[in-house]
């Protein structure tokens, strides 16, 4: 938001990914751009989670390209893997909290492992993290003690611990009450801010996220079919996009669009 | 049939991987001693009631069932040899590995399915931490490491049991008993074999747990699937292993 053209942090070129015999990713590209937040929007089961674990390595592409901070995630070397893991944050959907550590060894647990800060130090940092989301006071207690925004957030802290370039956020409004969701929202768009971050979120939750985003795609059948400003996106004439930003219940017709005639479905066993 | 055997094997491959990949991560253990040490308690420590328990009876039912036999024959003296080799060379490593299998290998599969089907396993991955070296290495030094003492502590309890049956309730004398065990079990042979067995199962047996937890499906159903595989392959493994050690052993 502060240049007009900021540089390109994260690129994926003509990405391919397949899962179990189906295309996940057809020739996917998209850019995203440093210090923005960037909104990949679809319907469920258009693998957007997947590529968020292609960005951090965690899965290869069949073919393809992603470079981050222009670095070839799969050309890596294991070490050189992690090291830039270490300034990836990613927040995954059901918060990813280590069960058996109360939540502020969970934030201080990148440090503990990363560094060799005296624990003075941790204690100091864990604090401040934990203050950025709101929940100093809950530092005692357990992860099944949470509630999900909670939880939520305490993995948002312990994903900025690092003080890393980017964040990724999966899914980060699934299953929310409308005000923790609030919260959530105002803190990605202010962490971003603040700490000169550049986000990744991915969600289905049109209104939420389009309310935050600088740029935003959405993909289907493993492609980008629009991209664009949330103002452009609104604006669009492609009729799929318009109706998936729009309505709920004709997206459920569009996807079924391509499955097998529904009396033949039915009656598909006796015919044969 | 064809599909499941090709199945198995590529797991057997797989497995074969982990191992090596667990291997090249253990060192690391060694820079993390506390919680090396805090996974000794839960697999080792906390198996121990269990292990004693299991020691005390079957060292007892030795000391019945050796008796009624060895009386026949008036060798009734010799009963604390047949309960200590039996002990030592067999009973003790066998059935240690079985209870471990059912009781700390079973926890550590579910433990480490579980994490993985939270994200855990995905969430150290992606804070660039290596959850082999992290989660699965010191879980395995700690079995492998636990299975030996948990051995010989079944051994001894088992000893002390038959000791209780022959000496206490039959009435032989206490040290016929002793001397008898002092005279015909042998350092070399015995005991260090039946220790040998031990470390072996300590190995397969917790191999088996974190692999099965590591690999499993990410589902509650996947990690009950998993769980029973635990038991099921590893009392499988013991066993069958028992018998080719005892083969090698003894040199037949």
């Amino acid at each position: 938001m502060s240049t007009e053209h900021p540089q390109v942090l994260i690129e994926v070129e003509n990405l391919h990914f397949s899962r179990g015999g189906n295309k996940i990713f057809d020739g996917l590209d998209l850019e995203i751009r440093a210090g923005q937040i960037t909104a990949i929007m679809g319907p469920s089961g258009t693998g957007k989670t997947t590529l968020l674990r292609l960005i951090g390595g965690q899965l290869r592409p069949e073919k393809g390209v992603i470079r981050v901070d222009g670095l070839d995630v799969h050309r890596l070397s294991r070490k050189e893997l992690y090291a830039l893991r270490k300034r990836m944050g990613m927040l995954f959907q059901t918060g990813a909290l280590l069960t058996d550590l109360s939540v502020f060894e969970n934030v201080a647990f990148p440090y503990r492992e990363h560094t060799r800060l005296p624990e003075a130090m941790i204690r100091d940092l864990v604090l401040m993290k934990l203050e950025a989301v709101g929940l100093r006071t809950a530092r005692n207690l357990m992860p099944s003690e949470l509630s999900g925004g909670m939880a939520r957030r305490v993995a948002l802290a312990r994903a900025m611990a690092l003080d890393p370039m980017m964040i990724m956020y999966d899914e980060p409004f699934t299953g929310l009450d409308p005000i923790t969701l609030g919260h959530i929202v105002e803190l990605i768009r202010r962490l971003n801010d603040a700490l000169g971050l550049t986000s990744i979120l991915v969600s289905h939750d049109v209104e939420e996220t389009l309310s935050i985003a600088d740029y935003a795609y959405v993909i289907s059948e493993g492609k980008v079919v629009e991209s664009g400003t949330p103002k452009t996106l609104a604006e669009t004439t492609n009729a799929w996009v318009r109706q998936f930003l729009e309505g709920e219940t004709d997206k459920a017709e569009l996807l079924t669009e391509k499955a097998k005639d529904y009396l033949d479905d039915l009656m598909g066993e006796r015919r044969a | 049939m064809g599909h499941r055997a090709l199945g198995m094997f590529e797991r057997l491959g797989r497995s074969a991987l982990f191992f090596l990949q667990l291997l090249v991560s253990l060192p690391s253990v060694f820079l993390r001693p506390r919680l090396l040490i805090q996974e000794i308690y839960s697999v080792g420590t906390l198996s121990l009631l269990i292990i004693m328990v299991s020691g005390s009876f079957v060292g007892m039912v030795l000391g019945l069932q050796g008796y009624v036999t060895l009386v026949k024959f008036g060798a009734a003296e010799s009963l604390g040899v047949v309960v200590a080799l039996s002990l030592v060379r067999e009973l003790g490593p066998v059935v240690t590995a079985l209870l471990f299998a059912g009781r700390a290998g079973s926890a550590l599969t579910a433990e480490i399915g579980l994490m993985k089907a939270t994200e855990q396993l995905s969430g150290m991955e992606m804070m660039a931490v290596d959850p082999m070296k992290r989660v699965v290495a010191p879980r395995f030094l700690a079995g492998a490491f636990s299975m030996p003492l948990l051995v010989t502590t079944f051994i001894a309890v088992g000893v002390l049991g038959g000791y209780f049956v022959g000496v206490g309730l039959l009435g032989i004398d206490s040290g016929a008993y002793w001397s008898q065990i002092q005279d015909k079990v042998d350092f070399y042979d015995d005991i260090y074999n039946g220790l040998i067995k031990g470390v072996v199962f300590g190995i397969v047996v917790t191999w088996i747990a974190v692999f099965e937890g590591y690999d499993t499906i990410p589902t509650s159903e996947g990690v009950s699937r998993s769980t029973t595989r635990t038991v099921v392959n590893s009392s499988l493994a013991v066993l069958a292993l028992d018998f080719v050690l005892t083969g090698l052993m003894f040199g037949i």
